[in-house]
């Protein structure tokens, strides 16, 4: 694109579906463990939704908003608690990764035939945002950085 | 060449033939129905007069979508690689292009 912005429709647009589009990401992520998607799925939903935003408002908008630094120590952030998560279970249960909440108060409530409560699947939803934090971080740094970097190419 | 291509297209289209018709039990099965056969033992099996699954992976992640439970719990490690694969990536695409923006 020679051009930065593009016209004012496809803006408004665009700043009207992102936060619905940021939502059903953060839903298809808290609710990984009950119907089908999760972390990667979710995440690469939240991060077409910061394309758009480029792609309707330009990288150096963007970038003055959210720094692809910040989205990237976001990405970093997820993996640590990945694995924390995975090494609370080796210390506090049998192995690495062993789902020690399974059958706590809190996140490990077995549910019944049909329905199920949010908070059941032990540490699994824990995984799904820390997998969805990663995925939408650095999804969006990459495609930030791809965006600014290609019209600066396209500058000189 | 465009001969191979044709050959290709209808080879192809053999195959998702073969594969529907060899799946089509799951076709069949309606949205939302008890699980077969199969499927049993990887769920587990429900009693409905205690209220509990007996054995499978709702009873043991005590999550009700399976396929979450085999990607974070018993393929734990496959996914803690597709992250690190997620990461180098990441990495990558900052070393290459993190220095250029601010020339």
């Amino acid at each position: 694109m020679s051009d930065e912005k593009m016209s004012v429709i496809v803006q408004t647009i665009a700043g009207l579906l992102f936060p619905m589009v940021l939502i059903f990401s953060f839903y298809v992520i808290l609710h990984g463990h009950l119907t089908p998607g999760g972390g990667f799925q979710g995440g690469a939903i939240g991060a077409s939704a910061v394309a758009l935003l480029i792609v309707a408002y330009g990288s150096k908008t963007i970038e003055k908003k959210v720094a692809e630094e910040n989205l990237s120590i976001f990405e970093s952030l997820g993996g640590i608690v990945f694995v924390v998560v995975a090494i609370a279970g080796f210390i506090l249960a049998s192995a690495f990764l062993s789902n020690f909440l399974v059958g706590e108060p809190l996140f490990g409530q077995i549910p019944g035939w049909g329905e199920s409560p949010l908070n059941s699947g032990g540490f699994l939803p824990i995984l799904n945002i820390a997998v969805g934090m990663k995925v939408i971080g650095g999804l969006s740094a990459i495609v930030l950085m791809l965006a600014l970097v290609s019209r600066e190419v396209k500058e000189q | 060449m465009k001969k191979f291509t044709l050959i290709g297209f209808v080879v192809f289209c053999l195959f998702l033939f073969y594969a529907a018709y060899d799946l089509g039990y799951v076709v069949k099965r309606d949205f939302g129905a008890p699980p077969s056969s199969m499927d049993d033992r990887i769920i587990g099996s429900y009693n409905s007069t205690t209220g509990e699954w007996e054995y499978g992976a709702v009873n043991e992640t005590g999550a009700n979508n399976a396929v979450t439970s085999v990607v974070f719990d018993y393929r734990g490690y496959d996914t803690l690689g597709e992250a690190t694969v997620l990461f180098t990536a990441i990495a990558g695409v900052m070393l290459l292009f993190g220095g250029r923006k601010h020339e």
